[in-house]
């Protein structure tokens, strides 16, 4: 094979870029394969690989050292039935389409106001996406201070009670302050994107449309939201798949606290290196992985069935 | 992305370059926009404010205050107990590092596989590494931690190999995007001339491919300047521990210096926002691209 594939680099012809039609040899130039192959071979050795390893171990009860034995699908099942596991889960879904809502909806709104008819065009958007660029786990420090300092102190001059225990220790309310944070870092990219696609109408149609006296709202609802359809979609789907991951925030904001209320199945899966129940949370891992792949895919196949209905 | 209409990035580039109309400034919707800045702006203008009080008044008030004295000695306190130097250079060395390596190792794969699309190998190596956008940090986390520290790779440079090879999916399908879009007769006509395909490469594509190489560039800045999950599992000597997750003493150790903590959180902020500063049309620009292909 080596031997071939040195022949061909040697030859100008079979480099040739193949136009439609044309008929191309069997084997690439070996410079093609030297540019790929190495890297796929990383890309499976570090990430396919340890994927692999750790579905062999969730069939085990390997507890990250010493000896292990199979135990079929003991951890799966056990999983199940387990409250911490589960809570993660409903708190992980729940956190991420809370979010994806509220990141999409001001999200547009800002765009809509920002490619409108103001003064500082270029001021407030470059403004409006410096938290684009700050690291999450740093935010999160200092909206920690904010949430369990500052607030309080302002709830007790001004004589708010409910506000003068820190919303980080409420139970029921801390996602709460976690959806905020990770809004106020995630709002400019989607803003971006909604920018791009506002642009990309054009302002005929809005002419056009105001002339047959569409008002603001209906020019919104039958023009501007339809073409942007798109964009949502992308939004959607790349919001709620990082919102699934979410940790940095977590970590710097309540720490999966107050109790575990704000675990995220991410941080459930990192204690296995801790708790001494590895398998178990590799057990975890695969499920998550379906999940995130089943949900890519429902989001995928809603956006097939759009394009069909709008062609 | 396979929902948008590949003429509206056309068309998005038409109505940046058209000529500004003259309109009517709505003053409402700007003195509206203008005060919804306080949302990012109040976080900030309190972390440079509690980074400059003294230990007395950090410790009393809501903080918002403007600080009397200033005290810069926190940045002095905060600089020797992160031994900001040392975090610094590690962190920049696997920024530089993931930087410089998803660019290469992006482009180099994707242009492999744009010129050989019909075979198989290479057409599969596609899907492959795009089927793997599916596979989050946290599901590999455990046995990946296992595998680094038994190659040796749980450091700094690990955490580099590990953001160019995840990166790698997303990268690969905004090259091999942008690449289908070059004309082949360019290439042909240097390879006429002699050219081999490193020459090709290295001469005529990877000019081209300019745009997007500021695309990756800056995501891969930002993403491994701020990334915080990866260093803090896979570097296993704290000694060797990054920017974003030396921090971490605040919460721990020096839980009540405040103002020396806030003093840290900015120094960690500063590179990315002068960045950001600096090159903020640029940045804009590529995330744009980004989003759209």
């Amino acid at each position: 094979m080596s031997l071939t594939a040195v022949k061909e680099a040697g030859s100008g012809t079979v480099t040739q870029p193949p136009g439609p039609g044309k008929v191309r040899p069997r084997k690439a130039e070996r410079t093609y394969y030297l540019m790929l192959v190495p890297a796929v071979l990383l890309f499976t050795l570090f990430i396919t690989l340890p994927g692999l390893v750790g579905m062999f171990y969730s069939l085990t009860d390997y507890a990250g050292f010493g000896d292990w034995k199979f135990i079929g699908i003991r951890n799966y099942t056990s999983m199940f039935g387990d409250p911490r596991i589960l809570d993660s889960y409903w708190f992980t879904i729940w956190f991420a389409v809370v979010t994806t809502v509220v990141v999409n909806t001001l999200a547009l709104l800002l765009a809509l106001g920002l490619n409108g008819r103001i003064k500082w065009k270029t001021g407030l958007r470059g403004i409006y996406f410096i938290p684009m660029v700050i690291s999450g786990i740093v935010i999160a420090y200092v909206f920690n201070y904010l949430f369990s300092n500052a607030v309080p102190q302002f709830a007790a001059q001004l004589g708010w009670t409910a506000g003068e225990t820190s919303l980080l220790a409420n139970e029921n309310w801390a996602w709460l302050a976690i959806v905020i944070v990770t809004a106020w870092q995630a709002v400019p990219g989607a803003v971006i994107i909604y920018l791009a696609g506002l642009m990309a109408i054009p302002n005929e149609i809005y002419e056009a449309a105001q002339l047959d006296g569409a008002g603001a709202w209906r020019r919104f609802r039958s023009i501007t939201f339809p073409l942007l359809f798109g964009y949502v979609i992308i939004n959607t789907i790349l919001g709620f798949k990082g919102f699934l991951n979410a940790y940095d925030i977590i970590v710097g904001l309540t720490g999966g606290g107050p109790g575990t209320a704000t675990m995220s199945v991410a941080m459930t899966i990192f204690n296995g290196f801790a708790g001494g129940d590895y398998a178990f949370q590799m057990a975890n891992a695969v499920v998550f992985f379906v999940f995130t792949v089943l949900v890519s895919l429902l989001q995928l196949l809603f956006v097939r069935n759009r394009e069909v209905n709008l062609s | 992305m396979t929902a948008i209409d590949p003429t509206v990035t056309a068309r998005a580039a038409e109505a940046i370059k058209a000529p500004k109309e003259k309109y009517r400034v709505n003053w409402v919707q700007t003195t509206l926009l203008a005060l919804g800045t306080l949302v990012v702006l109040v976080p900030l203008y309190f972390a440079v404010s509690m980074a400059l009080k003294s230990d007395r008044q950090a410790a009393s008030g809501s903080g918002f205050a403007w600080p009397t004295p200033i005290e810069l000695g926190n940045f002095k306190t905060a600089w020797e107990l992160t031994d900001f130097p040392r975090a610094f250079g590690i962190s920049l060395t696997v920024t530089a590092i993931a930087v410089v390596g998803q660019l290469l190792v992006s482009s180099l794969a994707s242009y492999a596989i744009a010129r050989n699309w019909n075979r198989r190998l290479f057409k599969w190596s596609y899907f492959y590494l795009l089927a793997a956008m599916f596979i989050p940090f946290p599901v590999v986390a455990l046995p990946q931690v296992k595998l680094t520290s038994l190659v040796g790779l749980d450091n700094p440079f690990g955490v580099a190999v590990l953001h160019i090879l995840f990166a790698m999916s997303f990268n690969v399908l905004l090259y091999t995007a942008f690449l289908r879009s070059i004309p082949h007769e360019l290439e042909e006509s240097a390879r006429m001339d002699g050219c081999t395909t490193w020459q090709v490469f290295r001469k005529l594509i990877l000019p081209l491919l300019a745009p997007m190489n500021a695309t990756v560039g800056i995501f891969a800045f930002l993403s491994s300047w701020n990334d915080f999950m990866m260093p803090s599992l896979i570097i296993s000597d704290p000694s060797l521990q990054t920017i974003p997750v030396v921090q971490n003493i605040f919460q721990l150790k020096f839980a009540s210096n405040y103002n020396v903590a806030f003093a840290s959180y900015l120094m960690a902020m500063a590179p990315t926002l002068i960045a950001y500063l600096f090159a903020q049309r640029w940045v804009m620009s590529g995330v744009t691209r980004g989003a759209i292909k």
